[in-house]
């Protein structure tokens, strides 16, 4: 009689030590090659630099000074770190420019997809996801060839004879906008295809019908409905704005810095990895509120959705 | 949905939306087809057509430097792409043949939280934890750019193979261990079969994605280990000339058939259910 439940027990035993053991390799490789040494970056942001790279094993808080201020070198007064700011500040300004323009241009774009004929609709989603398996350097060197002072648009321009003289379009924070909306308008697009998808044209038919004008559908039947494919859409395309490094690296050139390039500075030139440390785990809080935000605004669903 | 009524009126028409998405696809294809055209250039610049010529893919896939690159490009998207692919099927496994327990949504979380740190972030991170490791081992070969790879690859691998194994009908794993298959004969028999097309798009993408990385790679990998994509970024950076658009175009080349291999293992799926 008391062999079933033991072999019940067993049975959960078993699964329970396998739900473990199957996802261990998993968990592992994540913790020692992707987030564990987020820690150590913690600790490092607390060192004093080496002098040429590295740290040296002394504790000191000058890296998280220099993020927020600058010191005098004379009379060791505190400024707020002008430089620092105004980079974090072009990140943000830029990501959040980059994540409004590719709405505007990826839900007209999902739109269009949505309302193809089924049979042409998979075309239209593969024309857009090739450009999104296209590596970003190349996407961002054939921007750079389209914007450059010998560039398609300068050429075009010249030889069309409405200029006489390049536009310097290129280490502008408009080419990095404009590299930055190339290369994520895909991230958006899918998103908002997705909850397009599930859009009852009926209720659109019905809102018509009872005399709504064409914004008005938009803004009271359809924005709702995709909503969660926007709101997604935009955490997509804004995080990985945040950070970004190929662009501005090479169209915004030494000028126009963003984040990531300031951090990557710090473990190069600039051989100062305290700082480049307190930067990232400065770009990590900024991200985090980001997400959490998200989180909140989605009702705790929309992680589940694309995560 | 189906029906299309005779009327001048269509519901699924929005001003100027065409209009918006034709400028998209435009902006989207003209920069890649610009590129491409002038791989073909004879002449020295990526802008001044002077001819059609092959002679830049003949200097591009000569050259030792891109050939190193490519080949440990290679290595490096397959190995990691094997791992990632692996721990992803087993992860996958343990989260979705099994009753909801606690801590199964803090798995998720784990898995998936390398997509919510930037590259950057992740990139330094790994340049100060390598470096000690490199110090205290002796060791820096492809290992740290291979763990590296796969790491942030689980995620993109674990995708398709949970939503296949989410999808997939269960009765006939339950009918192997009803007929006292053990679980290992039932995982090989019947599971694996039925989720292979998941592990195919699994391993596509991460192969795809450990391929095109920049940013990771930038910073984890030691002098003299340039792949592809970093190499592309240093030409870039020092000027160009129709070689790289050569390159480009292989590479382009090269991910449209990836992507197009893993459309067809996806609609093998859809008509599967």
């Amino acid at each position: 009689m008391s062999a079933a439940p033991d072999l019940i027990t067993r049975q959960i035993q078993r699964d329970i030590r396998n739900r473990w053991l199957l996802s261990l390799p998993a968990l592992l490789i994540i913790l020692l090659a992707a987030t564990g040494p987020l820690l150590i970056v913690v600790v490092y942001s607390l060192l004093t630099p080496g002098d040429y790279g590295d740290v040296k094993w002394v504790f000191s808080t000058e890296a998280w000074v220099s993020v927020f201020f600058q010191r005098d070198m004379f009379d060791d007064t505190l400024t707020p770190a002008s430089a620092h700011l105004s980079i974090f500040m072009r990140s943000v300004n830029l990501s959040v420019m980059t994540t409004v323009f590719t709405v505007l241009l990826g839900f007209p774009t999902a739109w269009f997809i949505a309302t193809r004929p089924a049979r042409s609709r998979d075309l239209w989603l593969f024309l857009i996801t090739i450009p999104f398996w296209t590596n970003i350097l190349i996407r961002t060197y054939a921007m750079l060839e389209v914007i450059r002072n010998e560039g398609l648009i300068n050429t075009f321009l010249m030889r069309s004879g409405l200029i006489d003289k390049p536009l310097q379009m290129l280490f502008t924070d408009g080419a990095v906008l404009a590299g930055m909306v190339y290369t994520c308008l895909p991230m958006m697009v899918l998103p908002i295809y997705a909850s397009l998808e599930k859009l009852d044209f009926r209720l659109v038919e019905a809102a018509y019908d009872l005399y709504a004008t064409p914004f008005r559908v938009l803004t009271k039947v359809i924005l709702p409905i995709v909503k969660p494919g926007v709101v997604a859409g935009s955490i997509l395309v804004f995080i990985p704005s945040l950070g970004a490094y190929v662009v501005p690296i090479l169209l915004g050139g030494g000028k126009t810095m963003m984040v990531g390039n300031l951090i990557g500075l710090q473990f190069g030139q600039g051989r100062n990895w305290p700082l480049g440390a307190a930067l990232s785990i400065t770009l990590m809080v900024v991200v985090m509120i980001a997400l959490l935000a998200y989180v909140r605004y989605s009702g705790g669903k929309g992680a589940k959705a694309h995560g | 949905m189906a029906d299309h009524r005779d009327t001048s009126f269509d519901v699924r028409r929005l001003g100027g939306f065409t209009f918006i998405a034709a400028l998209t696809f435009f902006a989207l294809y003209v920069p890649i087809a610009v590129l491409v055209v002038f791989a073909f250039n004879a002449g020295e610049s990526i802008s001044d057509w002077q001819g059609l010529s092959m002679k830049w893919f003949a200097i591009a896939v000569t050259d030792a430097r891109v050939i190193d690159a490519a080949v440990r490009s290679m290595v490096i998207a397959v190995s990691a792409g094997i791992i990632a692919t692996a721990a992803a099927t087993l992860a996958a496994i343990a989260t979705t043949r099994t009753a909801p327990y606690r801590g199964l949504s803090a798995k998720y979380a784990f898995i998936n939280l390398p997509l919510m740190v930037p590259e950057i972030v992740t990139g330094v991170a790994l340049l100060i934890f390598f470096s000690r490791l490199k110090i205290w081992t002796g060791y820096s070969g492809l290992g740290y750019l291979i763990a590296a790879h796969a790491a942030f690859c689980i995620p993109f691998a674990y995708l398709p193979i949970r939503a296949r194994l989410e999808n997939m009908d269960d009765t006939l794993e339950r009918a192997a261990a009803d007929l006292y298959a053990t679980p290992l004969r039932a995982f090989r028999h019947v599971t694996l079969p039925l989720l292979w097309p998941g592990i195919i798009a699994g391993f596509m993408l991460a192969f795809v994605i450990s391929l095109d990385d920049v940013v990771i790679t930038e910073f984890v990998k030691s002098g003299g280990q340039d792949t592809l994509p970093t190499y592309m970024l240093g030409q870039i950076r020092r000027g160009t000339t129709p070689a790289l658009n050569a390159i480009s175009t292989i590479f382009l080349l090269f991910s449209v058939l990836a992507v197009t291999i893993m459309f067809l293992a996806d609609g093998k799926r859809s008509k599967d259910q």
